[in-house]
């Protein structure tokens, strides 16, 4: 690989985007090249510097309530009518009601076989984050102390999470909340990134062995849940997959310090 | 709360910021945000389980597109130029160093780059999407993603530097 094949690949290599072969490719020529190690440098300094200092121009309050009160009342999303002639429409209704039903059992029986305990759960902790980001209750407690934090859940809960603040890993701690999922009273821990926020469910789960994060995506909201050391773990946010992997890894792999 | 309401009301943010940057002033940004939620409200049966930000953002970004074409007609689609032909690359110089006063200037660099640019840079730094996110949000390949957003850093640097060495900061 010359520095000109690179010119594109290392943007994809600093954002984490690139295939394992092509990866190899541009880290052997980065190595050999300072020219390109400076690029790089400097594509990740510029990087920082254009999230620190261009805006991200938020929704005003009034914006938001505006385009609530714009939306239709009825709550049902119409669906166009099939522009059809007299003689025929009545065979075509009977025929799109049939579909419809069989459709519908259909979809019944598939949603029995695949809606399994996890992804019940998997809703609920996603409705509880959109909830938890619209009704403008995302913390009980706003702190970015853990040791501020961490005895808050005191006498709330009958547990005591484990809490890290991780500001040092790009991800700081901004608060905790109490949360109600799958029947018990949960602790959540809320994380920020740039603009997004991760709410992290933590409760006990007596007896249940160790798992492995794995990833999953609900109505477009990135799910990772992982159990350790007989705790339930959800983290839930609209940060993208990868940089809520990252965050995973140092949960569920913490630093030895 | 319908499902509408909990799958696509997160997003405003999101939403506006994207009209923000595309139009370059908060008034039309605010028009064209609600426009798209309404259009958005519309659509929503076509929309099947996945990512609602970035279904969402791509109906923004098609809504403003319009928008752009009627009113901006010149700016927009004159100097966009996607190929990396300059012989140089402006990333391989040396550092830049800003002054504390000097923080408006990343917000008119980036204003300056065309809308294709520009967009690249809001979605990605701004926004965090991944290039697979925005291959759907602007309908290009994933490979145009990476090498728009190569080009789009480039001149970006491009312009920060130009203006750091005027003194301009506005």
């Amino acid at each position: 690989m010359n520095c000109d094949e690179a010119r594109i690949l290392i943007h994809g290599h600093s954002d984490g985007e690139l295939e394992t072969t092509q990866e190899r490719e541009i880290e052997m020529h980065i190595q050999s090249c300072p020219n390109c190690a400076r690029v790089l440098q400097n594509i990740s300094n510029q990087r920082e510097a254009i999230v620190e200092g261009a805006t991200y121009f938020k929704a005003s309050p009034v914006l938001k309530r505006r385009i609530q009160a714009a939306l239709p009342r009825q709550q049902q999303v119409p669906v166009p009518l099939l522009e059809i002639g007299r003689p025929w429409r009545s065979a075509v209704q009977a025929f799109v009601a049939i579909v419809c039903v069989l459709a519908l059992t259909w979809s019944v029986v598939k949603l029995e076989t695949i809606s399994t305990e996890t992804d019940r759960i998997g809703e609920e902790v996603v409705a509880s984050h959109v909830r938890s980001l619209m009704a403008t209750h995302l913390t009980d407690v706003a702190s970015t102390d853990q040791h501020t934090v961490k005895p808050w859940f005191n006498g709330k809960v009958d547990f005591s999470p484990s809490v890290v603040d991780l500001a040092s890993e790009g991800f700081p701690l901004i608060g905790g909340r109490l949360d109600y999922i799958d029947r018990r009273p949960v602790a959540v821990l809320i994380y920020q990134r740039r603009q997004h926020f991760i709410n992290l469910f933590i409760w006990p789960v007596d007896g249940k062995a160790d798992q492995a994060p794995a990833a999953r995506t609900y109505r477009g909201y990135h799910v990772v849940h992982w159990t350790q050391s007989a705790f339930d773990f959800w983290a839930v946010s609209d940060l993208n997959q990868k940089e809520l992997e990252d965050l995973t890894q140092l949960l569920w792999a913490p630093k030895k310090h | 709360m319908s499902r509408f309401e909990s799958t696509v009301l997160p997003h405003m943010d999101a939403a506006y910021n994207l009209a923000r940057w595309l139009t370059g002033n908060d008034h039309d940004a605010q028009d064209l945000a609600q426009e798209s939620t309404l259009r958005a409200y519309r659509f929503f049966g076509t929309f099947r389980d996945g990512d609602s930000r970035a279904w969402l953002l791509k109906i923004v970004r098609n809504t403003c597109y319009t928008w752009l074409k009627k009113n901006r007609a010149r700016e927009t689609f004159d100097e966009f130029d996607e190929e990396l032909h300059s012989a140089d690359n402006p990333l391989a110089g040396g550092e830049i160093v800003l002054r504390n006063s000097d923080r408006n200037v990343f917000n008119s660099a980036l204003e300056e780059l065309p809308p294709e640019f520009r967009e690249m840079i809001v979605l990605h730094e701004l926004e965090g999407l991944s290039y697979k996110e925005i291959a759907e949000i602007a309908e290009i390949p994933i490979g145009t993603v990476m090498s728009r957003l190569a080009r789009a850093r480039e001149r970006l640097r491009e312009n920060l530097a130009r203006r750091i060495k005027r003194g301009i900061t506005t």
